[in-house]
């Protein structure tokens, strides 16, 4: 099954490219990690996938996006982004209480059934690994959370929308070993249920969760392979040189 | 000459303080006078009473009511529509070069002299609208007045919120009013009520907008619909103070305390609604 599949997409910020004609395909139930130095162009590629992009009035996209074998551009955008969720670089919880924040996407939906509500907003604490710490403190604001369990909120948040997709933008980068490795945790056992798109300047992360690896440089697409090939044998040189560390 | 650091910063110090001092000690001194020469003035029957023996003696209290009739008709005019074209404005209107002259034009509008106002609204609301000189004029034309002002300050409270709320609301799949509904807009309120304090205050105070459209010289009763004529305070004061010969000068006092008095409650009802939003805001 294939969840994406992205055909020579260019994507040009006023006049400058920042992606070149990518091509590639996202499988259902794996994590697929994007590596790259910044500027790389692999952000621009996960926003594309939700239509965050088109927020941006001076990008302008050419190619072809399919989500579940549709145009994007053809998909109601609520719609997509409802298939199509997304964990944000920093935590970004919204400036209200812990389960308001759970219960937003929901409620956006108009969906008003209150039993549905708390026990959607349950699930997804608890799919999440938030419930246990959080569920005596559900009114409280969500600004009261630590900085791992705020990004563990916002995955439950994405979660209770009920998405096929999520794509983490580097979901870690504000974040302590531990925190990380609880997410990164959270991430594997997602993946039985979920298909991920992880983008990531961690390298290590990408090996650690990754199940396919694409490396960006540049707004292009150097190589997408598997992950154990990627960090052992890559088939270009560029792929090697960032991967060890030798630019980035 | 080798600058010695301590010494520049003192200097610097010392005139930014001279500065302040400046511009409060002028403020202080006004708010001091009139307390003390408008104080004596101030009693129940002042406040409460109609003018009596042309303005020499009696109170006040017409004046009071149509000053805050025509602040509350200016607010309830011009707070919903200036929040809806500031959100227009920061959050559906493309940026080029239309939506900037707009921008800018709306901030130059607000500098305009109030007496232009005053000549707008006689032209628009008293003599084409046919809404004679009356309070619905008089609130109309000073609802356009601070029009620009709640606009401009709107604009930058709805711009204030950070993108990144906005970013994960559409991510969860809201469109995007729901997203200004539930997240842009209850975070401006604070910002949006600051400007709504100048709007006020401001209101309150002009004369030249309500010269024309509803202001009466001596009215010794109260307006009993918005197509009446009404007394209001700037201009009652106006009228005592220059047109009226040997007005008692703790009456006239006593009218710039009340008109300050008044200004200061209403900025405090403001206040109070906007840092107890502050306090739920989780940010």
């Amino acid at each position: 099954m294939v969840k994406f599949v992205v055909r020579d997409l260019n994507i040009r910020f006023k006049s400058v490219p920042a992606l070149k004609g990518v091509s590639l395909e996202v499988k259902a139930h794996e994590i697929l990690s994007a590596i790259g130095p910044s500027n790389s162009g692999k952000t621009t590629f996960l926003r594309t996938l939700n239509q965050l992009n088109a927020l941006n009035p001076h990008l302008t996209m050419t190619g072809s996006v399919l989500f579940e074998g549709q145009d994007i551009l053809k998909i109601d955008v609520e719609l997509l982004r409802r298939k199509v969720g997304m964990v944000f670089a920093l935590p970004l919880p919204l400036p209200l209480s812990i389960f308001e924040n759970v219960a937003y996407g929901i409620r956006m939906q108009e969906i008003k059934d209150k039993k549905k509500l708390t026990d959607s907003v349950e699930e997804a604490l608890k799919e999440a690994h938030i419930w246990d710490e959080v569920k005596d403190r559900l009114s409280e604001s969500a600004f009261k959370l630590s900085g791992g369990q705020q990004q563990r909120l916002c995955i439950a948040r994405t979660l209770a929308v009920k998405p096929d997709v999520i794509l983490f933008d580097e979901p870690c980068s504000g974040l302590d070993p531990i925190s990380t490795a609880r997410v990164e945790e959270t991430m594997l056992k997602l993946k039985e249920k979920y298909t991920i798109v992880l983008v990531t300047n961690n390298v290590k992360q990408a090996a650690r969760v990754g199940d396919r690896t694409a490396f960006f440089l540049g707004g292009e697409l150097i190589e997408l392979d598997n992950t154990h090939k990627i960090f052992t044998t890559p088939s270009d040189k560029r792929t090697n040189d960032y991967i060890i560390g030798k630019f980035g | 000459m080798k600058r010695n650091p301590h010494l520049t910063q003192k200097i610097a110090f010392f005139l930014l303080l001279m500065a302040t001092l400046l511009i409060v000690v002028p403020v202080g001194l006004i708010v001091v006078i009139i307390i003390q020469k408008g104080l004596p003035a101030i009693n129940w029957q002042f406040l409460t009473d109609i003018p009596r023996q042309g303005m020499r003696a009696g109170g006040i209290f017409p004046a009071i009511v149509g000053t805050a009739y025509l602040v509350g008709g200016a607010i309830v005019f011009a707070l919903p529509i200036g929040v809806l074209a500031a959100i227009y404005l920061s959050e559906y209107s493309k940026e080029n070069v239309l939506s900037r002259i707009i921008k800018l034009a709306i901030i130059n509008l607000s500098g305009v002299p109030s007496v232009v106002y005053g000549l707008f609204g006689l032209a628009l609301f008293v003599v084409f609208f046919k809404f004679g000189a009356s309070i619905l004029s008089g609130a109309l034309t000073l609802g356009i007045m601070i029009l620009p002002i709640i606009i401009t300050s709107s604009r930058e409270a709805l711009e204030s919120v950070p993108d990144s709320f906005r970013e994960v609301s559409l991510s969860l799949g809201a469109s995007k009013w729901q997203t200004i509904r539930n997240i842009v807009l209850p975070n401006a309120i604070p910002g949006i009520l600051t400007g709504t304090i100048l709007g006020l205050g401001r209101a309150a105070g002009e004369t030249a907008p309500i010269l024309f459209t509803v202001a009466a010289f001596y009215l010794p009763q109260l307006p009993e619909s918005i197509f009446d004529q009404a007394m209001a305070l700037p201009y009652h004061l106006y009228v005592i103070s220059t047109q009226v010969p040997n007005v008692d000068e703790k009456i006239r006092y006593g009218t710039a305390l009340v008109l300050l008095l008044l200004v200061l409650f209403m900025n405090l009802v403001a206040i109070i609604i906007r840092s107890k939003l502050r306090k739920n805001k989780k940010w």
